[in-house]
């Protein structure tokens, strides 16, 4: 028809394109066996530098290549003046320029441009800054470039002041940017050292970081990288820390354990570098051995009072985000964690009605929130101990998933698990060594192999679990005090010879129900 | 004669014909689409005097404005013979740009309009009139714009460093009459240029695209009239005052068609509103909705809840369905959002009035959203050197097909065959009779006895040169949009663009400032009130504002036009009475946005042609097949438009036949590095 321009047809444009690709390979791998043979001969040329350039230029991933290049380079750095030595260099970062708009995520690349960079006489730092403002600008998350961009400012020695509002504006532009936000956390606390906590923030400059999270999951509560930066935040105004006490006491250099003892109690002033802490030592039963098998309680610093407030304020803001947006997981979980650091006993109920939202909403996640619920609810029951100093441990019909801080409940006689859903009991079981009578009826039990050398275990009681083989039940063996046993509702009753063989494994029980 | 214009403009367009067809746009792309039109019009001109044009043509497109020359392009991509007439020295009807110097001939050119009573003869073609044909005649006279107001505020002294001119008499803003008659001199030149766009390549060479705009001028040295004047032809000035949808139909048809390689674009940095005298940004992205200072975090929930819900809410009927029947505003009030993000909403984000119904606004507002993102931060794109370069591009790919282009030329009439009541044939202004089986025509050649309605409606516009941005902020060259809500409820809302100079519609130092609304009243008395509001107004000309700081802070204007532009977008094929193979295009309408005109294109395209593609993309030049065979041919000469336009040009081929391989060889050589 006239006036139409005629075209190739697909089958046509295929086969070309087909020729062309196998034409660019067969060169591509010439001139890599060029380069490779001449490496095995040792020789460090311009030549080099030539080949390797082509075949870098359309393939900026390959290491070895780069590797030669830095042969030839130090090798030919040895024979030429200062001047020629820095031109040497610069064209070598023009060329890397070039290879970064081929892969702008190239290993190799960024690397070689640091090295070069360390073999400058004189590095425009400058130069290579705004090198990584472009790169992040087309792609905010080039984790290579930010790498890179780390190293720049260390050397160049830009002011955290600059670095900050660097980050303001990545922030501004897009939010959702892990990197500027981490960033953003490592200058913080340089921007006002504080002398005796490092790690901190001041609080002028943290109630406007509150501000600036708040901006971003108000604007898209759906977006977890303020949301871990705010976590992040929350963090650094408090302390919550709870230390995992037997094994870190032992430890403790000579001295830093200053002990009075008196007819019950051990007091420890525990002095780590920066932080000082109290805790009660509970002694333990002197007699039977001479560790410290004592311990514990968890140093849980109490809340400043102005640092409550802080915190009491952003509860209120999540809360108020929370009555916009019901159902937003993140904001859920930043209130149960704040509502753990003002006062996990007071807002027990609430927060488990929040773990419960959370578990219909996210239900991919369900059985972390469980595990999450069933970890604070254990550190409250510890708390309350705490309070009481009793020595009896009770959760019982609490959906309990999973067991953790045992190693706080070595002063237990008494465990009752009874109605939850517990799958195991884990190997720290075995830290309760104190233990005389566990019930835990009504799980779903499978494994017992934290019952485990508990010297002063008396009673077990298991009805109604999941525990079918009768080799399950060995690590009770080396209970040698347990003496009464309940395994009813369990498959493993319909094991052939279950009666005898249990007698067999474990002599000392006189009262078993099966 | 002929053959020296002919080597003169030869090289460009056959530069330009390989260039089209390359994968990369250069810079200097944009220059050839200049002098590649403007060949095409020196072509043709000169053809004229010499001998008539081809007596048949697939179809006659009469005015250049957006909707025609898309159909021109479709037509033209499809293998149709397009003849493609203006009666206007320029491209683009309405939607021209003018530089400052062809805008005050295009003023005079009105008022001198205003005066002459047209006559005319028809006793020319009586002659040309078989039996069995009817004659429908056409309007010679365009009565599109009215109410054209001009009111200078720049200082009139002269400039130290110029003493050409003897210094004006008249302190008083001066209206158009005089300044058309100090600017004589410029006008005849502009006219002389053909075109608007065939400025000099070293001119358009001297501002970069790229670069940052030149620094602005130090804020001590006024601006004054001469100055404006002597820089008039860095001034690009639209009549019709548009932004780019970046996912409206007209990106996605310059995108489909190829046809942006053309042009350049620019994208709006900043989405204002104007609320109690106060112009401040609208937060509609995330990115600024996140930054905003003005919003509580509670609001920011709220908007980004809303504008969330908007992006698909055809998936949520039961949030609105009650409110189909109500005004957007209940419905955004209902929505619980306060009074500050009901107004961002209505006027600045969806842009409709307090009567637009729910879901027209949800779907405006859908529309907004959609675009954000897809270039930058705002939805909107506009063309560096303004909006009269649209049509002159896809004038452009028209030509490059074959199409063929003489401006100052216009139809008489259209013949009719009684028996199909269909046109068969149009007669030009010089008496030729050209047949033809389609005609399209813009709204303003139709004489009001073809019109079955005469309703439509009006647009009135303002366009000013201040010294200031309405908002400076950290870099001064953004372009910004504007809306402004009504000052009283009756009044019609306006929108206002401002335009830096980067974006090479203005010198540097000023910015152009386009405001656009629906008319109630004179152009005039529709916008004067907003302009008085926005900008410092000075009674006398190159006054220093007033001492008040709050004065001194608002941009102070230095020149206006006002002026009324017909919006005929309302009517539609019934509301004329032709035969069934005219199509008529409505001029540009009042809206933000050029959907409306690109349809339009697009319904006639498949009027004429049902079984075509529309604007289907030009081809990569790899996969064209050259005529006489396979591998590469020398140079150019591969396009069929080359050939179109040699057939031609046969007779001036034949004259110097010897000279003509050779130059075609050194095109071949030299076009590689003019390309640099």
């Amino acid at each position: 028809m006239h006036g139409r321009v005629k075209v190739k047809s697909t089958a046509q444009q295929e086969e070309e394109k087909r020729k062309e690709r196998e034409k660019k390979l067969k060169a591509f791998v010439s001139a890599r066996d060029a380069v490779l043979r001449k490496r095995s001969a040792g020789e460090h040329d311009e030549e080099a530098l030539q080949l390797t350039q082509q075949l870098l230029s359309s393939n900026p991933d390959f290491a070895t290549l780069w590797n030669y290049r830095r042969e030839v380079l130090l090798q030919l750095e040895t024979s030429r003046e200062k001047d020629e030595v820095q031109k040497l260099y610069e064209s070598e970062l023009h060329f890397i320029e070039a290879c970064l708009k081929v892969n702008p995520k190239s290993y190799g690349c960024w690397h070689h441009r640091s090295w070069v960079n360390t073999r400058l006489p004189q590095p425009d730092w400058t130069r290579e800054l705004g090198l990584c403002d472009r790169c992040l600008s087309l792609d905010e998350r080039n984790f290579h470039c930010w790498d890179y961009r780390r190293v720049v400012v260390k050397e160049s020695g830009v002011s955290v002041e600059q670095e900050l509002q660097f980050t303001d504006r990545l922030i501004g532009s897009n939010f959702s940017n892990y990197s500027s936000w981490h960033y953003r956390s490592t200058l913080l606390p340089q921007l006002h050292p504080q002398p005796i906590h490092s790690h901190r923030v001041c609080e002028e400059q943290l109630l406007k970081e509150y501000e600036l999270a708040h901006n971003a999951f108000f604007t898209d509560p759906n977006d977890q990288s303020a949301w871990f930066y705010y976590r992040w935040l929350l963090g650094r105004g408090v302390c919550v820390c709870i230390f995992n006490c037997l094994c870190q006491l032992c430890d403790l250099p000579p001295g830093s354990v200053s002990d009075i003892s008196n007819e019950h109690n051990l007091t420890v002033h525990w002095t780590e570098k920066y932080t000082h802490r109290d805790c009660a030592l509970y002694t333990g039963e002197h007699r039977e051995r001479r560790s410290v098998a004592c311990v514990c309680v968890c140093g849980r610093s109490e809340l400043s009072v102005e640092k409550s407030s802080v915190l009491q304020a952003e509860l209120q803001s999540c809360n108020q985000l929370l009555e916009l947006e019901p159902q937003n997981k993140w904001c859920l979980l930043t209130i149960i964690l704040l509502m753990r650091a003002l006062d996990p006993l007071g807002h027990e109920k609430e927060t488990l009605a929040h773990f419960q939202t959370l578990k219909e909403v996210d239900p991919m996640r369900s059985s972390y929130y469980s595990d999450l619920c069933s970890k604070f609810l254990i550190e409250n029951t510890i708390l309350k101990m705490e309070y009481a100093e009793v020595r009896v441990f009770s959760l019982s019909n609490k959906n309990l998933t999973t067991l953790c801080h045992l190693d706080q409940l070595l002063l237990v006689t008494h465990i009752n698990l009874s109605s939850n859903q517990l799958l195991r009991l884990p190997p720290q079981f075995a830290m309760l060594q104190c233990l005389e009578v566990l019930e835990a009826d009504d799980n779903a039990i499978e494994s017992l192999e934290g019952l485990y050398h508990l010297p002063k275990l008396e009673e077990v009681s298991l009805r109604n679990n999941q525990i079918c083989k009768l080799s399950d039940l060995e690590s009770l063996a080396s209970c040698t005090k347990l003496t009464r046993l309940d395994l009813r509702g369990n498959p493993v009753h319909k094991t052939a010879n279950i009666d005898s063989e249990l007698s067999q494994l474990l002599p000392l029980v006189t009262a078993l129900s099966l | 004669m002929f053959l020296l214009y002919f080597k003169t403009w030869r090289i460009p367009v056959l530069k330009i014909c390989c260039v089209h067809f390359g994968y990369c746009v250069f810079k200097c792309v944009y220059f050839s689409v200049r002098h590649d039109i403007a060949c095409h019009v020196t072509v043709c001109s000169f053809k004229m005097a010499a001998e008539d044009l081809p007596s048949q043509f697939d179809v006659v497109i009469l005015g250049t404005g957006l909707t025609e020359s898309v159909i021109a392009a479709a037509c033209s991509r499809v293998g149709q013979s397009v003849l493609h007439l203006d009666r206007r020295n320029y491209y683009a009807g309405n939607w021209a740009s003018f530089t400052f110097n062809g805008l005050l001939s295009w003023i005079e050119e009105y008022k001198n309009q205003q005066k002459v009573q047209i006559t005319e003869s028809e006793q020319v073609w009586r002659s040309l009139i078989d039996e069995g044909e009817d004659v429908v005649p056409l309007s010679s006279v365009d009565s599109s714009i009215s109410n054209l107001e001009v009111f200078c505020y720049a200082s009139e002294e002269e400039e130290k460093e110029e003493e050409t001119k003897a210094p004006l008499t008249s302190c008083q803003p001066v209206n158009a009459e005089t300044v058309s008659e100090e600017t004589t001199g410029d006008s005849t030149e502009a006219q002389d240029t053909v075109t608007e766009p065939s400025q000099s390549q070293e001119e358009k060479d001297s501002q970069p695209i790229s670069s940052p705009a030149d620094p602005p001028v130090e804020v001590e040295k006024k601006i004054t009239y001469q100055k404006l004047v002597k820089e008039g032809r860095r001034f690009n000035i639209d009549l019709v005052s548009k932004l780019m949808y970046s996912r409206g139909a007209l990106v996605d048809l310059l995108i489909k068609s190829n046809v942006s390689r053309y042009a350049e674009f620019k994208n709006i940095g900043h989405i204002l509103t104007c609320r109690n005298g106060k112009v401040e940004q609208v937060p509609c992205s995330r990115a600024d909705v996140f930054a905003s200072k003005q919003l509580t975090v509670v609001e920011k929930r709220m908007l980004m809840k809303f504008l969330t819900f908007c992006l698909d809410f055809e998936q949520h009927p039961e949030e609105y369905q009650d409110y189909t029947e109500k005004p957007f505003r209940e419905f955004l009030k209902n929505k619980k959002l306060t009074e500050n993000l009901q107004d961002f909403v209505l006027h600045s984000i969806a842009m409709v009035t307090q009567q637009t119904l729910t879901e027209e606004g949800l779907k405006a507002t859908q529309h907004f959203l959609r675009c954000l993102g897809r270039y930058g931060n705002t939805p909107f794109l506009f063309p560096l050197y303004g909006l009269g370069e649209i049509p002159q591009c896809f004038c452009r790919m028209c030509a490059v097909f074959g199409g063929i282009y003489c401006l100052r030329h216009s139809v008489q009439c259209l013949v009719v065959d009684k028996a199909s009541n269909k046109v068969k044939a149009v007669i030009d202004t010089r008496g030729q009779k050209i047949s033809c089986s389609h005609f399209v025509v813009e709204d303003s050649y139709i004489r009001d006895e073809q019109r079955q309605s005469t309703a439509y409606r009006q647009i009135s516009r303002a366009v000013l040169i201040t010294d200031r941005s309405v908002l400076p902020s950290e870099s001064d060259q953004q372009i910004s949009l504007v809306t402004i809500p009504p000052l009283e409820s009756s009044a019609p809302a306006v929108r206002m663009v401002e335009l830096c100079s980067s974006s090479m519609t203005c010198m540097p130092g000023t910015y152009l400032v386009h405001l656009t609304c629906s008319s109630s009243g004179t152009a005039q008395e529709d916008l004067a009130p907003v302009v008085s509001e926005l900008f410092h107004v000075s009674t006398i000309p190159g006054e220093e504002p007033s001492e008040g700081a709050e004065e001194r802070s608002k941009p102070a204007v230095l020149w206006v036009m006002y002026f009324n532009m017909r919006d005929t977008s309302a009517l539609d094929s019934s509301s004329y009475s032709l035969p069934s193979n005219v199509h008529v295009c409505t001029g540009p309408d009042g809206s933000l946005g050029s959907d409306c005109s690109i349809k339009l294109a697009e319904s006639v395209f498949h009027h004429i042609l049902p079984d075509e593609e529309f604007c289907p993309p030009a081809p990569n030049p790899e996969d064209i097949i050259y005529d006489g065979d396979g591998p590469q041919a020398e140079g150019p000469g591969f396009d069929e438009s080359v050939n179109t336009e040699a057939e031609e040009e046969g007779a001036a081929h034949e004259k110097n036949p010897s000279t003509e391989p050779a130059e075609m060889d050194s095109v071949a050589d030299t076009t590689p590095s003019s390309e640099e």
